[in-house]
């Protein structure tokens, strides 16, 4: 059988399971709900000024979407950038990438087995994070049903469903801010600055959302997308928020995408 | 998969040329290797010898002309490279992954049967020991080991070596020459890039040298010594009957006193050495040495590579190691210059 895509794919991940950062990335995904959960059983207080913060000792279901909430500031950027900035910087630091790219696989496959298995650990980061927040959220507060956005009251198994989907379109802002850090790794060739640069780019862009008189670019901005699985948790479903995720975070990831195929295709394999 | 056919030229460079702003780092480069040459690309540190390399393996784009390997442009495709493999600068791997990982890695990036030799290669380059270490933990010889473990998995034709022996211990060095002598016999076509003279003239019968960028010369081993003029130490137990046999002895021309004792004198051939040898034996002219002098061949090399004189002009040179001498030891000696 030739080698392809999925061959640089199935060695990416087996390249990610021997590096500690990958462990670094989604140990955290797992001990920050478990801190969650543990600093909430100790204490009755809840953050109010927060959605679905009020709940937090009634259901466990509200607890990933508060998680979802404070991640998106920069836990959640952090944890994609540490390994989407690293995985093509990374053989670059190993000189390795002369040895890839003399076998016979082509650079675009290289680049698209890439590509997947950094997507792959941001979906195992937010799963992690999803399930621990689940179940130690429902240990604390029981699995009840919990109040929309609308103020209706939804089972907790409907409610469980919209939290499963709320965390599944938290990727499609994720995964936008994974193919910004590939076009980082690649350009920079340098672990370092790509995932710093992810993540100035990520903070970067939630100040322009705070300054006044920019209210007008706000639903366009990537940091606004993170909110957009709100939608789900309204009765009706709110469909405007989810619609313009979609392409906004398209707008934001594939030409970073693009850009990035182009430079890792031309680019020379030099010593340095 | 088209079948290459076997009379493919293995590599052929035209008008190679690489610029990086205002720097040449290779100038209109042509090289042709032949199918079973042990081809040296002979040049000083900083002559373009690895960025040309880079340029036939498709790491590189050049500015300029264009190498087909087996008839195939590598800057089109990594098709182009099949049956190809080797490395340039010192070969790198994953330092987390053992080395035998690393070779199921490059293996599954190879396809066919390339994981099913991993085995097979770790025992040829002397690794299967250690093939169940990190690489992290691996000396630089044993890196330039699995460097050539990995390039046999694509069981190549043509084998395309960097400096393979550079840094390497003088033990280290003939292992890897006596590596390169056996894949060589077995058929395969090798390219070995060095700054080492002795290293090339040891294994390869066709060379390119090259100074700043461009191809000084290019052709046999043979052909170059003999553009240099070989000389001959003779030294016997009576030189004066000596003097006279070489004197009459066909094929052997410039004869001379050498200040150090004994004698010098250049040969058409080898066969007129050979006679030379069973003349003296026969008129009790004992030889105690004879033996070709590389100072031509080295003072040649460093004219065409430092444009000292013209090519084809000889310096005298004293004092430098005959031929017989060991040889890694005379390596040694020229790297540490």
């Amino acid at each position: 059988m030739n080698p392809g895509v999925l061959t640089v794919y199935r060695w990416e991940l087996r390249k990610l399971r021997a590096q500690k950062r990958t462990y670094l990335g989604l140990g955290a995904a797992a001990l920050v709900p478990i801190i969650f959960a543990v600093a909430l059983a100790a204490r009755s207080g809840q953050p109010e000024d927060v959605a679905f913060g009020r709940y937090l000792h009634d259901t466990g279901l509200a607890v990933p979407l508060v998680l979802l909430l404070f991640g998106s500031v920069w836990m959640f950027p952090l944890i994609t950038a540490l390994v989407a900035g690293d995985i093509v910087a990374a053989e670059d630091r190993n000189d390795t990438l002369k040895g890839i790219l003399t076998r016979s696989v082509e650079r675009h496959q290289v680049f698209a087995g890439k590509t997947l298995a950094t997507f792959t650990y941001a979906i195992a980061a937010i799963a992690i994070t999803g399930a621990v927040a689940l179940v130690g959220g429902i240990l604390v507060s029981g699995f009840n049903s919990i109040v929309s956005l609308s103020g209706t009251t939804v089972s907790a198994n409907e409610g469980l469903g919209l939290v499963g989907l709320s965390l599944l379109f938290y990727l499609v802002p994720i995964l936008a801010v994974a193919s910004i850090g590939l076009l980082f790794s690649t350009v920079f060739r340098n672990s370092a600055a790509a995932i710093v640069g992810t993540l100035m780019f990520s903070l970067l862009v939630q100040l322009i959302g705070i300054l006044p008189g920019l209210g007008a670019v706000h639903p366009y901005l990537l940091s606004t997308q993170f909110n957009a699985w709100q939608g789900f948790l309204r009765s009706p479903i709110d469909w405007t928020p989810v619609v313009r995720a979609l392409w906004v975070c398209a707008l934001y990831g594939v030409p970073a995408l693009i850009a990035a195929v182009l430079v890792f295709l031309r680019r020379d394999v030099a010593g340095d | 998969m088209p079948r290459v056919m076997p009379q493919a030229i293995p590599i052929e460079v035209r008008g190679l040329v690489k610029r990086y702003d205002d720097l040449v780092a290779v100038d209109e480069v042509d090289l042709t290797v032949e199918p079973g040459d042990v081809f040296g690309y002979l040049g000083p540190n900083g002559a373009g010898k690895t960025t040309s390399l880079r340029m036939m393996l498709g790491l590189i784009r050049p500015s300029a002309g264009t190498v087909r390997l087996f008839g195939r442009d590598p800057q089109l495709s990594v098709k182009a490279l099949e049956g190809v493999a080797g490395f340039v600068e010192a070969p790198s791997f994953y330092p987390y992954l053992s080395g035998r990982e690393n070779l199921r890695l490059f293996g599954a990036l190879d396809g066919g049967g390339a994981t099913a030799r991993i085995e097979e290669s770790l025992e040829i380059v002397g690794l299967a020991e250690r093939a169940k270490d990190r690489v992290g933990g691996y000396s630089h010889g044993m890196r330039q080991r699995l460097g050539i473990a990995s390039a046999l998995l694509r069981e190549p034709r043509l084998l395309l070596l960097d400096e393979p022996a550079t840094g390497l211990d003088p033990g280290g060095m003939r292992d890897m020459r006596d590596l390169i002598r056996r894949l060589s016999a077995s058929g395969m076509t090798v390219l070995l890039s060095s700054h080492l003279l002795a290293e090339v003239e040891e294994l390869c019968n066709r060379v390119a040298i090259v100074r700043s960028g461009r191809v000084a010369y290019q052709g046999s081993l043979d052909d170059l010594r003999a553009q240099a003029g070989e000389e001959y130490v003779l030294r016997t137990t009576e030189d004066g009957i000596a003097r006279r046999v070489a004197e009459s002895q066909a094929g052997i021309t410039a004869l001379a006193a050498r200040a150090e004792g004994g004698l010098s004198f250049k040969a058409d051939g080898e066969d007129a050495v050979s006679m030379l040898s069973l003349a003296l034996t026969e008129s009790g002219a004992l030889i105690k040495e004879m033996s070709p002098r590389h100072a031509t061949l080295e003072d040649l090399f460093f004219s065409l590579t430092e444009g000292e004189g013209e090519p084809g002009i000889a310096r005298p040179r004293t004092g430098s190691p005959a031929r017989g001498d060991d040889p890694a030891a005379r390596a040694s000696a020229e790297a540490a210059r």
